[in-house]
């Protein structure tokens, strides 16, 4: 349980990380050993050395605790031998080395508990750090397609609520299960030295326990699946209303939807009350167990003495009161552990549903690259001939090794996009794009047009190889974009999407995202190139104005003129801009259009608009319609042509 | 801090008398659970005086039908704790859902809409989970500690001195631990939230992260986080992980003590002052002793960690709502006619700069007013004072003739309907979604809007027409759809005045054109305000205003404006350049 401030995401964590619902078919919770071993082994290999001498020291410590037993037990029959006489001068020096054997023990004990707890809380911060740093790696090299197909909630459930419960898991839950193992077995142990027919009562009173446990933790786990589901309702509803809270203000619909709430909270009462109150029952039904386990023991001790009965114990001991008096104490320590276990039960299950999940993150597979064609620096020779460069030269060059026969061509990057009937299908059976071909000629601005779903920023997604074409070629400078380097693919096109995502931190720093070693001058000149300087210096702190939450102080078309500029600073051959425009007002538009305009000035440009005053000046205009081109030309051609695109731009058509 | 507890108690309301039958219930089971080891020390000292097998069999039923009334008061706690629990979580979600539909637009701006979808649940969840631990183990702990020492005392006497040692011993330790760790928690758990916050953003900007191939600083800028989270929490933990060899060492120290003094007493005083019996009690109740205290510990520490929860949460409740109905409402609205009359405004009292100044404009009953301005320039601030969703800072807005400030809100609300910019459709069908204007709206009235929006249209083609279910924020209706439904909505108000903000922005040129002549004919009473972006929107207003900055810097008709304001046309011909319009 973590309180926090920021609670989008651990709410969404909340609600949908939550273990439960798929993870527990027919409400039952299963431990899955499988992941246990795969848990423990990481363990192992992450700290060799630390994660035995851990185990030992529980071990050591939980074999200590149940020890006090044994010396009552010799305590006793000290104090039973010499009580009569009250001769305390002899008792004394026998019990003194009993005590003070007992002593060492303990200080043995403490100094294990400590050094286990100490290396525990390093061994658990540390796995948790390697975890999330794990997972945070292998997340960056997972295909987009994993991000589109995966809820952002969902993904971050595995940062917020799954680690949370392997926190638990392996601070609390293993450890004390091993301790809780180690001390039944050593009590049972000792328990059979003294006496089977005693221990035989008590491991009968442990069955009925675990049964009880079992049944009402069976009964409880479908009521908390029951709950889980009624506080997702409530939560479902409780963020749709917030959202539209100011709607519900303008239509005075408090009262409707206040009473709306009440159902669904009434509901979400009698989930949680049924499902707490098997859980809190748990506990004093198994301590009650206990001492009606206690009671029997009494009972059975004093009868097996007074009736002399024959007593069967490893030790060969007969029934005496120094040995029933223990017994008790270890009573009260075996339900003890007991009950300690039936309570790691539950949140073990769901630690392990926790780390399933995480390594299900893990396991992912990651981005294929098989490219071997490299973007290097490059010196053009007089005669036009391209040699590599260490240093920065401001050319670029694709290298291209041939495996054939181990040559290795040049060739200068110019901005050469060619997409040749191309056919792609987000799922292998609904082909989303049919035979497209485009042709972009270094410096061209290419525009596509058409309605929501007719496949212009698939396209986008499969020139910077986010997603991978089905059929066709697609050829950049005149090579295949599988050959090349991703990242260098990558590198060589800039892009500039609706949804702007900024990342915490000042402004200058997230223009300079676009080129980590931008001077300050460089980011300053691309902010004015997208005309995002002018707002930028009437801002608090100007360039150094620190953005959170995405830049939530600014405002929509203030963040996509930052978007440009950290595009700009970037100062690729090739340049996509997917409706980078659209929250930008026409007036302010066509204030940024000469900063646009010079941006986008000897680079092969590719544009996604709704608004077609945009797009209006390109050198090619593609109408898609249902992932096929159905007109292509420029803007006077395709309004000669009287189709599709002018009937847009006359506005008899509606786009969505 | 009282005012904070006497808040959240005031929501216990119905479940007072579980809430206060659970810590009596308690008492019950920790009596008994004190008591058994008094009796069974007795029993074992019969039996070693070697008792008639009646004498244990009796102590037996006796000690049976204790842990009997143990169970039936620990149980019914617990069935009662969490009823008491439940409930309280219950009425405290009402009271803050309640709250909120009394907040005005300030008070919702003030808390972001995900920060209240917090405070009414995780924060609720964190609270409920502080007072059962309150109603449950906070009595019982104590309670535990003060019976098993006074048991201690009763059957070892000086013996129970002990606890004097030991326990303050615990105590300051525990004390420590918390009062070290506990400032640390809160620093690391923000780091934290800031950690989850930057893989947040690097989630949902994966794809800015891989188009500028990022992922390797991506990595490190982790990487470097996550090892500053690891090594405070680190620190932290280890400080609270002393508590447990503490606990140790004074439960052993107890142990030695007692096996060592009290065989000493029994063996001197030949049984009289003492007995086997008694020795192993008194370990028993050592255990109790110490574990109460750390139990209560933990129970310290995790109130403290919601008691930020119940800040959040009271936070909401104390929220005073800006806007209240007057003392003697009007709840006629006479006619549609509106009059802002030197107004200024800013949206909270210490903004600095105001969003409308020296805002004077006439609207007669009946008329359409065009308003046209960039971002920024106000637009929707000014009509959001119509409706009274903000007071002025100055001046005064009348409708109808009435200050806005005089109406009864739901009666002006009803007749001043506006459309939001940002507007939002509900889960559930369409009809259900229109019956939002007038719950009572029969289907023809329903249609009847629909056509006037000219969504009558699309919504027959849809297979189940007006039974359509819609999801989550109208996420299966395109956007100009979702507008167009959103007027249909507010039409059925049969407002005197409809207020459009940008609300047909998705729409195309000619739709709009037919949703205008619609209103022209069908509903020539009734005064539309239209604020747009597209001049094509506006141009055959009555009259159109032009704001820039805040201020109204021109009122005219389109030909006075394009004539005159050079705004007016800097926009039209951005807009009209080459062709006729854009299709936006």
């Amino acid at each position: 349980m973590m309180p926090s401030k920021k609670e989008e995401m651990r709410h969404s964590a909340d609600t949908k990380g939550m273990p439960g619902g798929d993870k527990m078919p027919g409400g039952k919770p299963k431990m899955n050993k499988g992941m246990l071993k795969r848990l423990v082994v990481m363990l192992y290999q992450f700290y060799p050395v630390l994660l035995p001498v851990i185990v030992v020291c529980i071990v050591f410590s939980a074999i200590i605790s149940t020890i006090p037993a044994a010396f009552m037990q010799k305590v006793i029959a000290v104090i039973e031998q010499y009580a009569g006489a009250g001769d305390w001068t002899n008792a004394k020096v026998e019990i003194l080395k009993w005590v003070l054997l007992l002593a060492f023990f303990y200080v043995l004990s403490i100094v294990a508990e400590l050094v286990s707890a100490q290396l525990g809380a390093i061994l658990t911060q540390g796995y948790l750090k390697k975890m999330r740093g794990e997972m945070f790696d292998r997340m960056q090299n997972l295909p987009i397609k994993y991000f589109d197909q995966n809820g952002h909630g969902d993904i971050m459930s595995h940062y917020t609520n799954d680690v949370d419960t392997l926190r638990q898991l392996v601070s609390q839950s293993l450890p004390s299960l091993i301790r809780a193992v180690v001390s039944i077995s050593a009590a049972l142990f000792l328990m059979v030295y003294y006496s089977v027919w005693m221990a035989l009562i008590i491991i009968a009173g442990v069955l009925i326990m675990t049964m009880v446990t079992k049944a009402i933790g069976g009964r409880s786990a479908l009521y908390f699946v029951r709950q889980q589901k009624a506080v997702g309702r409530t939560e479902g509803f409780i963020e749709e209303m917030m959202n539209g809270q100011k709607v519900v203000k303008v239509f005075c619909h408090e009262k409707q939807s206040g009473a709306d709430f009440d159902a669904i909270n009434d509901a979400l009462y009698e989930d949680s009350k049924r499902a707490n109150q098997y859980a809190n029952m748990l506990m004093p039904i198994l301590n009650n167990i206990g001492n009606v386990l206690y009671v029997v023991v009494a009972l059975a001790g004093g009868a097996f003495l007074l009736s002399d009965a024959t007593n069967v114990s490893l030790s060969g001991m007969t029934f005496s009161i120094s040995m029933i008096v223990p017994f008790l104490t270890m009573t009260r320590q075996f339900t003890g552990n007991i009950s300690q276990v039936s309570q790691q039960v539950n949140s073990i299950v769901m630690g392990l549903a926790g780390a399933e999940r995480i390594f299900d993150l893990i396991d992912e597979a990651p981005e294929v690259d098989d490219g071997y064609v490299t973007l290097v620096n490059a010196v053009v020779a007089p005669d036009g001939t391209v040699t590599e460069s260490e240093k920065r030269t401001g050319t670029w060059a694709w290298k291209h090794p041939h495996q054939a026969d181990g040559s290795v061509t040049y060739t200068l990057l110019r901005g050469d996009v060619r997409l040749d009937d191309v056919d792609f299908g987000y799922e292998e059976d609904k082909m989303v794009l049919h035979n497209v071909s485009v042709f972009a000629e270094p410096g061209q601005k290419v525009a596509f047009v058409g309605a929501t779903g007719a496949g212009k920023t698939t396209i986008t997604n499969l020139i910077n190889r986010f997603y991978d074409i089905a059929d066709g070629k697609i050829r950049y400078d005149g090579i295949n974009i599988n050959k090349i380097k991703k990242a260098d693919l990558r590198r060589s096109l800039g892009i500039v999407l609706q949804e702007t995502n900024l990342f915490t931190g000042t402004v200058m720093e997230n223009i300079r995202y676009g080129k980590l070693d931008a001077t300050d001058e460089e980011c300053i000149a691309a902010a004015k190139l997208a005309g995002a300087d002018d707002f930028i210096t009437r801002l608090p702190k100007g360039y150094e104005t620190e953005l959170s939450g995405n830049g939530a102080n600014l405002s929509q078309g203030q963040r996509q003129l930052l978007a440009i500029a950290r595009a700009a600073v970037a100062d690729p051959p090739v340049m996509i801009l997917d409706e980078a425009t659209s929250s930008i007002d026409t007036r302010t538009e066509a204030i940024v259009q000469k900063g646009m305009d010079s941006l986008m000035e000897g680079r092969t440009v590719f544009v996604i608009a709704h608004r077609l005053s945009t797009v209006k000046n390109s050198d090619v205009i593609m109408v898609l319609d249902h992932g096929r081109i159905i007109e292509r030309g420029n803007h006077e051609k395709l309004i000669a042509e009287k189709g599709t695109y002018y009937r847009l731009y006359t506005g008899a058509f509606e786009l969505e | 801090m009282f005012g904070m507890l006497r808040k959240l108690m005031g929501c216990v309301r119905e479940y007072k008398k579980v809430s206060i039958l659970t810590p009596i219930l308690m008492v019950g089971e920790v009596v008994m659970e004190c008591l058994i080891p008094f009796v069974v020390a007795e029993l074992v000292n019969q039996i070693k005086a070697g008792c008639d097998i009646s004498v244990i069999v009796k102590h037996g039923l006796v000690l049976f039908a204790m842990a009997c009334i143990s169970l039936f008061f620990g149980g019914l706690a617990g069935i009662t704790g969490s009823k008491a629990s439940c409930g309280f979580a219950k009425n405290l979600r009402h009271d803050l859902y309640y709250r909120i539909q009394e907040y005005s637009f300030e008070n919702i701006d003030k808390f972001s809409t995900s920060s209240l979808v917090t405070r009414l649940t995780t924060d609720v969840a964190n609270v409920q989970m502080s007072f059962m631990m309150l109603i449950r183990i906070a009595i019982r702990s104590p309670l535990m500690f003060i019976f098993a020492i006074v048991m201690a005392f009763i059957m070892g006497g000086k013996m129970a001195l002990m606890f004097v040692v030991v326990v303050p011993i615990l105590a300051f330790g525990l004390i420590m631990v918390a009062k070290k760790a506990m400032p640390l928690f809160r620093s690391v758990f923000r780091k934290y939230d800031r950690l989850n916050e930057s893989v947040q953003e690097n989630v949902k900007g994966m794809r800015v992260v891989k188009s500028f191939v990022r992922e390797e600083y991506e990595k490190e800028k982790f990487n470097f986080a996550a090892e500053d989270v690891c090594k405070d929490f680190t620190k932290a933990e280890r400080i609270v992980v002393l508590n447990s060899p503490l606990m140790q060492f004074c439960l052993y120290v107890n142990m030695i003590f007692v096996l060592s003094f009290g065989s000493y007493l029994v063996v001197s005083t030949k049984g009289v002052a003492m007995d086997v019996g008694q020795i192993s009690s008194m370990v028993t109740y050592g255990f109790m002793v110490l574990s109460s205290l750390m139990v209560l510990s933990m129970i310290f520490v995790m109130l403290t960690i919601s008691a930020e929860s119940a800040e959040r949460v009271v936070e909401v409740l104390e929220e005073k709502p800006s806007l209240t109905n007057p003392v003697n409402p009007v709840y006629e609205v006479k006619d549609g006619s509106v009059v802002f009359r030197d107004v200024n405004f800013k949206y909270s009292k210490t903004a600095d700069r105001y969003a409308l100044s020296d805002i004077d404009l006439t609207i007669r009953s009946g008329e359409t007013v065009g308003i046209l301005g960039g971002t920024g320039s106000s637009k929707t601030s000014l009509i959001q004072l119509i409706s009274r969703l903000y007071d002025v800072t100055d001046g005064s807005v009348t409708v109808g003739g009435v200050d806005v400030r005089d109406y009864d809100l739901e009666s002006l609300r009803n007749q001043v309907a506006v459309v939001l910019q940002k507007n939002v459709l509900f889960s559930g069908t369409i009809k259900e979604n229109l019956r939002w204007g007038n719950a009572e709206a029969t289907d023809e009235e329903l249609m009847e809007a629909c056509r006037l929006a000219q969504a009558s249209e699309f919504i027959e083609s849809f297979p189940d027409k007006y039974d359509t279910y819609i999801e989550q924020g109208g996420a299966n209706v395109s956007g100009g759809q979702k507008q167009r439904l959103c007027i249909a909505r507010a039409l059925l108000k049969k407002p005197k005045i409809l207020i459009l903000d940008d609300s047909t922005s998705a729409v195309d040129t000619r739709t709009d054109a037919l949703i205008r002549k619609a209103f022209r004919e069908f509903i020539p009473e009734t005064t539309k305000i239209i604020i747009a972006q597209r001049v094509s929107s506006v141009q055959d207003a009555d009259k159109i205003v032009i704001m820039d900055g805040g201020r109204i810097v021109a009122v005219g008709t389109h030909e006075e404006l394009l004539a005159s304001n050079e705004i007016y046309q800097e926009v039209y011909t951005s807009q009209n350049k080459g062709g006729d319009d854009d299709a936006e």
